[in-house]
């Protein structure tokens, strides 16, 4: 499809298109049986924002979005959406666009039944419904697919009629459970892309879920880290790397070397080379999280090579130095390295994480 | 050993179909050839397929179109209990997941009851049942829909499992549907295949249900054939053949249904990804 096809489809949505609604959880618990899932989630989000629910599987991210959805009723707290409680409104009034980790096309009905079928329980009138079937299917990008079949269709145009059907309704929350996670990786990227562009265009309010950080990092406006039904920290993707508020932040969000180290009037000194901190930490024996990135070819330390693993555009290498402590680096493909070979490393003067030591 | 080893030789195969046609047919070809035997000249005719339409016996054959009439009457009220299981199962499988084995049990359970034994108690359930609705034809529907019960279950339960109905039915509430609207407009279409497959079973079990129906003093083709029999046993035996004709009709249908309409169906891998 050409932009000039595309931008005309957007402009057609964005014409009849609401801005997106605040959504907030306020204090939100679900219980399983006696498994407590949400220990009193507490996050907002703003109108035409894109957040990212990120975390391990069993984490509560699926949970949560199903609780906005209306799909698991909560054990208490408060859901809002456009300011108003919704906690007691079942899901079908909601006024929500859903796209699921499971292929949910509705196999009976082709592709302009299936992205008409919310506009039909709306009871909007043939003509106008079929015009916003045509728009949405631009906007995704399957123009011409509309008589196919579900079983006709590749997973990635699957998810892509999935969410055409979600948007067409114009609904005033977007909510994704990991929608790309059954796709192969260059469709991933792809079609990731274009729920960015389009949620971006159509400023829609939309929640990801999604256990991939590369992933979230990629389109959120914000990413909520969640762990054992809490959110750990609740930042933009830069701040997470940067400044990772947790041990559990640090080691998901990116690729980090964990290093002894002591802290000192805000400068933290790893391996004899000292660095700057991110945050606050007080004086004493801590760890860092040092981001593959900033580690160099040449300096004052000693380590020996033990695995370099060429990745296309970037070589990453693990390392143990003389201390006995593992590293990780990311380097130039032309630098090579080889296994058992000894080298020397610096670390650029970046601010790293730290985390008091356990024990 | 590969399951391979374990096929018999195609020259097997074919003696024990041969076998088993053979064993069906005789019986199918003798009553065949009974309602042709002409006993006025002793050869073959179709003397007696003739006279089952001769207003002048009309009077022996009315038990039979009665008992017909009383059969479709019995079959479309037994469908219509039928088909209301599949709501049912559907709330268990997504509301009550729990219940499933206990639903499941207690659906399979009259499969393993003779009929014999169900009538002893249906007896003085029915006796009220006179008292109160009369001793018309079509009560005897809820008998039958407990007969075709564990049928239906497995039919509509093997829809269920290929189907992703959670996933559908969610799909459709954050769509606006209301249950009714996932129910019709969502479920139903694709458990098809094993509302039809249901259905005609509960058809195939009443024109096939003879014990309930006698013991009860209810009169459907079966019992009626039995009556007419005592008089004309041609006519009886030739009803019989047309009934089991209906019958293996009925059971091709549910095969053809079972192998699916192909658009309907979700296809188990989708082509290649494409972006």
């Amino acid at each position: 499809m050409t932009d000039t096809a595309i931008a005309t489809a957007d402009n057609a949505i964005l014409a009849g298109a609401r801005t997106g609604s605040a959504v907030a959880f306020e204090g939100v618990v679900k219980d399983y049986g006696r498994t407590r899932v949400l220990h009193g989630l507490d996050l907002a989000i703003q109108p035409g924002e894109f957040v990212s629910l990120l975390g391990p599987s069993g984490c509560g991210k699926t949970t949560a979005l199903r609780v906005l959805a209306g799909l698991e009723r909560a054990n208490g707290g408060t859901v809002r959406i456009g300011g108003a409680d919704v906690s007691a409104v079942p899901t079908n009034r909601r006024d929500l666009g859903m796209v699921f980790q499971a292929y949910s096309l509705f196999p009976h009905l082709d592709v302009t039944a299936n992205t008409a079928f919310g506009l039909r329980m709306r009871k909007i009138a043939k003509r106008e419904a079929a015009e916003r079937v045509r728009d949405a299917l631009a906007l995704v990008g399957l123009t011409g697919f509309g008589e196919r079949f579900p079983h006709q269709l590749s997973g990635g145009q699957q998810q892509r009629v999935a969410l055409a059907r979600a948007l067409v309704t114009e609904p005033r929350v977007l909510l994704l459970d990991e929608p790309l996670s059954a796709l192969d990786a260059k469709v991933r990227v792809t079609l990731r892309d274009e729920i960015r562009r389009i949620q971006l265009r159509l400023g829609i309010t939309t929640v990801f879920v999604t256990h991939d950080q590369e992933e979230a990092l990629a389109v959120s406006d914000r990413i909520a880290v969640m762990n054992a039904g809490r959110i750990d920290q609740i930042g933009t993707p830069e701040e997470l790397y940067l400044r990772p508020a947790t041990a559990h932040v640090a080691e998901f969000v990116g690729l980090s070397s964990v290093l002894p180290c002591t802290v000192d009037g805000g400068v933290a000194e790893v391996l004899g080379i000292r660095l700057p901190i991110v945050g606050e930490s007080a004086d004493g024996s801590a760890e860092a999280f040092v981001r593959p990135e900033n580690v160099r070819l040449g300096g004052p330390i000693d380590a020996v090579v033990l695995e370099s693993t060429f990745l296309g555009s970037v070589r990453r290498t693990v390392l143990r130095t003389a201390g006995g402590q593992l590293l990780r680096m990311q380097h130039a493909v032309g630098e090579r390295v080889e296994f058992d070979e000894r080298v020397t490393l610096g670390i650029e003067p970046a601010p790293v994480a730290v985390r008091p030591r356990e024990g | 050993m590969t399951a391979r080893g374990f096929a018999p030789h195609p020259a097997v195969r074919w003696l024990i179909g041969l076998a088993i046609i053979v064993l069906f047919a005789i019986p199918i070809v003798s009553m065949a050839e009974y309602t042709l035997r002409d006993a006025t000249t002793g050869g073959h005719s179709l003397v007696h397929w003739i006279e089952l339409f001769d207003p002048a016996k009309a009077g022996t054959y009315r038990p039979i179109w009665t008992g017909l009439g009383n059969s479709v009457v019995l079959a479309v009220v037994t469908v219509a209990i039928v088909l209301l299981l599949a709501p049912t199962m559907v709330l268990v499988e997504l509301r009550f997941p729990k219940l499933k084995r206990p639903f499941e049990f207690l659906a399979l359970l009259p499969i393993s009851i003779p009929a014999i034994v169900l009538v002893v108690g249906l007896a003085p359930i029915y006796l009220a049942i006179g008292r109160t609705i009369g001793t018309g034809i079509w009560p005897l529907a809820f008998a039958y829909g407990v007969t075709v019960l564990p049928f239906a279950y497995r039919a509509i339960q093997a829809a269920i499992d290929a189907t992703e109905l959670r996933v559908l039915a969610e799909a459709a509430r954050s769509l606006g549907a209301s249950w009714p609207a996932v129910l019709l407009r969502v479920l139903a279409p694709n458990l098809r295949p094993g509302l039809l497959a249901a259905s005609l079973i509960s058809v195939a079990v009443v024109l096939g249900e003879f014990t309930i129906a006698s013991l009860l003093n209810r009169q459907n083709l079966q019992t009626a054939l039995v009556v007419v029999g005592k008089q004309d046993p041609y006519a009886s035996v030739i009803l019989s053949l047309l009934a089991l004709a209906f019958a293996f009709v009925l059971l091709v249908a549910i095969g053809r249904i079972g192998g699916g309409a192909p658009r309907a169906r979700r296809s188990s891998r989708p082509p290649k990804d494409q972006p």
